[in-house]
């Protein structure tokens, strides 16, 4: 290798490794505000409740949905839970298809008195994929791992 | 320099009569392997437990979104060959790549919205994958507009060089943010250390359709390098008030 082309590739790998280490570092000063939803334990840690809109994910807490709010106007009440900490969510709106007990959510809204009133709920799909058969086989075998939305 | 070595290739005349003779086949199987991956992604493979019939959004938004990385990794690897060994392919094939990148993302970007939608319930969320990959399109982007913004080619070669390596920064943040960051985008279910969470009936037309795009990729790379190459030999002509360049007698 030439002089020349050794300065050049200590150039150019110079370069890669400056970006990436402004990128590594923008990201971790910035993780806080990257990250796209708190877990019930996260919030639960935090000193300093947010007043501002939120996120909060987790799984729908087996059992916890009621919908007795919708005499008076379309009211669902159910619990997101990580397994460590859990918080009760209320919510007047459309529930995504996917929506149901055990299932991943992200929650948006406002905390108040330790509760979550949300003014937008998205399902969040796990990473498993399989035909509705072989679902349903598993579940009668009883190997059925519920796990989605981690 | 040895004979019938990898520089061989990288004789631009050498390429091009190679290249004539690859491209009817890389394109041929670039037709058999695309209908082939869509009869099974459309009507040769199960619904899914939860998504129903949604799922095979993901047939071709998961190739689309290897690609953009696969083709910006391609993109970064010629640029650092044209940039330190100053060979004459590489950054032709690094410019050409750009566009064909570019497009991949943008149908990953696409067809995932329209996924979003009924699964998630929202077109977009400005989560850490989704984010990130947006901004590997504007850096696409920004790579071309820079290769066409500087007249000289070989200042123009050096300079996008520089972006692309700093853009390929994005790569592994893309790759690793359904990882470092709670995100709504859904983590790996491939390229996992536990194995595949996909079942086998769905890999079939998935890896297919991996294929397909790949030959989808080197077809189009290839005819557009050739056209890059045509179309300076003609601009170098010109130059030259119209004569036949010397180069052109060993055709």
């Amino acid at each position: 290798m030439t002089a020349k082309k050794r300065q050049r590739l200590i150039f150019f790998g110079g370069v890669f490794l400056a970006a990436a280490a402004a990128v590594a570092l923008t990201l971790f000063a910035l993780r806080g505000s990257i990250t796209y939803f708190y877990t019930p334990s996260e919030l639960a840690a935090l000193n300093e409740k947010p007043t501002s809109a939120i996120r909060l994910g987790g799984l729908v807490a087996d059992g916890s949905v009621d919908y007795a709010g919708n005499a008076t106007g379309d009211v669902v009440a159910f619990t997101v839970t990580d397994g460590g900490a859990d918080i009760r969510v209320t919510y007047a709106g459309l529930l995504p298809d996917l929506f149901r007990e055990g299932q991943g959510v992200v929650v948006q809204g406002r905390l108040k008195d330790g509760g979550v009133i949300a003014d937008n709920v998205l399902a969040k799909h796990d990473e498993n994929y399989m035909p509705r058969e072989v679902a349903e086989a598993l579940k009668e075998q009883g190997v059925w791992q519920e796990d989605a939305g981690q | 320099m040895p004979q019938n070595s990898l520089y061989d290739f990288a004789n631009p005349l050498r390429f091009e009569s190679i290249a004539r003779r690859v491209f009817p086949f890389v394109a041929g199987a670039a037709v058999i392997l695309t209908a082939m991956g869509v009869y099974f992604a459309l009507f040769n493979s199960p619904a899914d437990y939860q998504q129903g019939e949604s799922v095979r959004i993901m047939y071709v938004h998961v190739p689309a979104a290897w690609m953009a990385l696969f083709c910006y990794s391609s993109m970064a690897i010629a640029s650092a060959a044209g940039f330190i060994w100053k060979h004459p392919l590489a950054d032709v094939a690094a410019k050409e790549t750009a566009p064909i990148g570019a497009a991949f993302t943008l149908l990953a970007l696409f067809t995932g919205s329209l996924w979003g939608k009924p699964m998630w319930g929202a077109w977009w969320a400005w989560d850490a994958r989704l984010t990130s990959v947006l901004v590997l399109f504007f850096m696409y982007l920004g790579y071309m507009a820079l290769w066409r913004a500087i007249a000289d080619k070989a200042r123009a070669a050096r300079l996008a060089a520089i972006l692309a390596i700093v853009g390929f920064v994005n790569v592994p943040v893309i790759k690793f943010s359904v990882d470092w960051w709670n995100s709504l985008h859904q983590p790996a279910s491939i390229l996992r250390p536990d194995g595949p969470t996909i079942h086998a009936a769905m890999l079939t037309p998935l890896f297919l359709m991996i294929a397909a795009y790949m030959a989808i990729y080197v077809a189009l790379l290839v005819a557009s390098m050739l056209n890059e190459l045509i179309s300076r030999r003609i601009a170098r002509t010109e130059l030259a008030g119209g004569a036949q360049p010397a180069t052109m007698v060993e055709q």
